[in-house]
């Protein structure tokens, strides 16, 4: 029950860029088109389910303070590498990226090409590497940062997916000049972050 | 200081602003605005850490093989932000804790890694750290003016010294998420409007 309420949570409460801006960059970027951006949708959810149990095992056998206690011998075991945090979940994120682009590409053709570009776009969304340090932050276990991971993911799609239904009916209105493309879609981002904090308070 | 050297350094700050302008770095922008304090020590830092790793990144552009200049960049930059990671939480701690996980997050701000990209990797050193600190502060402008409007109109403070009496209430709107996105707007708005940019 606990991980239902969490999924809820980070869907709709605390959704990763409607209440911390996270990847707000590939959203301004890619919320054109609707079918780019639901391609891009999932291919977040795809990288940052896979991303975050592998930085949680690694943060947890490797890097965080006394977790090396597992070494044999002890000597390791009062060590603090947690400042290397950073750079180690970058590395991973970029190597993931990059392995789940050559496997899709050998054995899913179909959703390669249909992901295309984005995948290694990802790599630099922040949306990822700060479900990481949320994770870090927040003292999730292995299951809940699985679960915090994918629905994050959906929380992302959800958002970019109806931001490209509103741009492409955005384009038939007239706006002032300087308030066309980034000003208009700030604003309508600032709307639809309001209607989400309605679903704040549900518990369950 | 050059003419060439002076439109390099002042150029990021309306006509091609990071934020404003090359849409780059808006997370940070919006999440880390809430205060004035938290958008300087912010600023401190993005402007440190893009300064460097341009210069860095410039230094080594001759060398770096093309096929993994990213990875190269990334492990420039995340070396960085750890050290500025470090130093603030050795003497800015409690606003190292407000920041968050948006101090690890410069690693992935678009502006560090657009520069290098963009500038570094076909400049020479001088240029390029001319080129950093002018973007790291123009992306300071407007955040500090963001964090302005906000905690003016949500504390009725600035940097912490009240400017309204007591009876203000204070707008919580402004100090939620979608004050943040909507404030930002309003100013590219008038941004744009100034500079008479239009996106097609």
């Amino acid at each position: 029950m606990d991980l239902l309420s969490l999924a809820i949570k980070s869907i709709f409460v605390e959704n990763i860029l409607l209440a911390y801006f996270l990847g707000m960059c590939s959203f301004l970027a890619c919320s054109k088109k609707v079918d780019t951006a639901i391609g891009l949708g999932f291919a977040v959810i795809f990288v940052l389910a896979i991303t975050l149990p592998a930085n949680w095992a690694i943060h947890h056998f490797l890097l965080a303070p006394g977790a090396l206690a597992w070494v044999p011998g002890g000597k390791l075991a009062g060590l603090d590498l947690s400042f290397l945090n950073f750079i180690c979940f970058i590395a991973t994120i970029a190597s993931m990226v990059q392995l789940v682009e050559m496997i899709l590409d050998k054995f899913f053709p179909v959703l390669y090409h249909a992901l295309g570009i984005f995948l290694p776009l990802i790599t630099v969304n922040c949306a990822i590497l700060g479900g990481s340090l949320f994770m870090v932050e927040r003292e999730y276990g292995a299951l809940e940062s699985t679960v915090f991971g994918i629905s994050s993911g959906v929380g992302w799609l959800l958002a970019i997916a109806s931001m490209a239904a509103i741009r492409k009916k955005l384009r038939y209105s007239h706006l002032p000049d300087g308030l066309k493309g980034l000003g208009i879609t700030m604003i309508m981002t600032g709307l639809m972050a309001m209607a989400f904090m309605c679903f704040s308070g549900i518990n369950l | 200081m050059t003419s060439a050297a002076k439109k390099l350094l002042m150029d990021p700050f309306s006509d091609n602003n990071p934020i404003t302008i090359q849409v780059l770095g808006i997370c940070s922008a919006l999440a880390v605005t809430v205060k004035v304090d938290t958008a300087i020590v912010m600023t401190l830092a993005l402007t440190a850490v893009v300064t460097l790793s341009n210069f860095v990144i410039s230094l080594l552009r001759n060398v770096i093989p093309s096929g993994i200049r990213m990875i190269v960049e990334m492990a420039v930059i995340a070396t960085l932000v750890i050290i500025a990671d470090q130093l603030l939480q050795a003497f800015l701690f409690d606003i190292s804790k407000q920041l968050s996980v948006f101090v690890g997050l410069i690693i992935t701000n678009c502006i560090v890694m657009g520069r290098a990209e963009a500038f570094a990797l076909q400049n020479p050193p001088k240029d390029s750290l001319i080129d950093g600190l002018g973007n790291g502060l123009g992306y300071g402008i407007v955040l500090i003016a963001v964090a302005s409007i906000r905690e003016v109109l949500g504390f009725g403070s600035w940097l912490g010294f009240k400017l309204f009496p007591e009876s203000y209430m204070g707008n919580g709107l402004a100090l939620l998420a979608p004050g943040a996105f909507i404030i930002l707007g309003l100013l590219i708005w008038a941004q744009r409007t100034v500079t008479k940019y239009v996106e097609d």
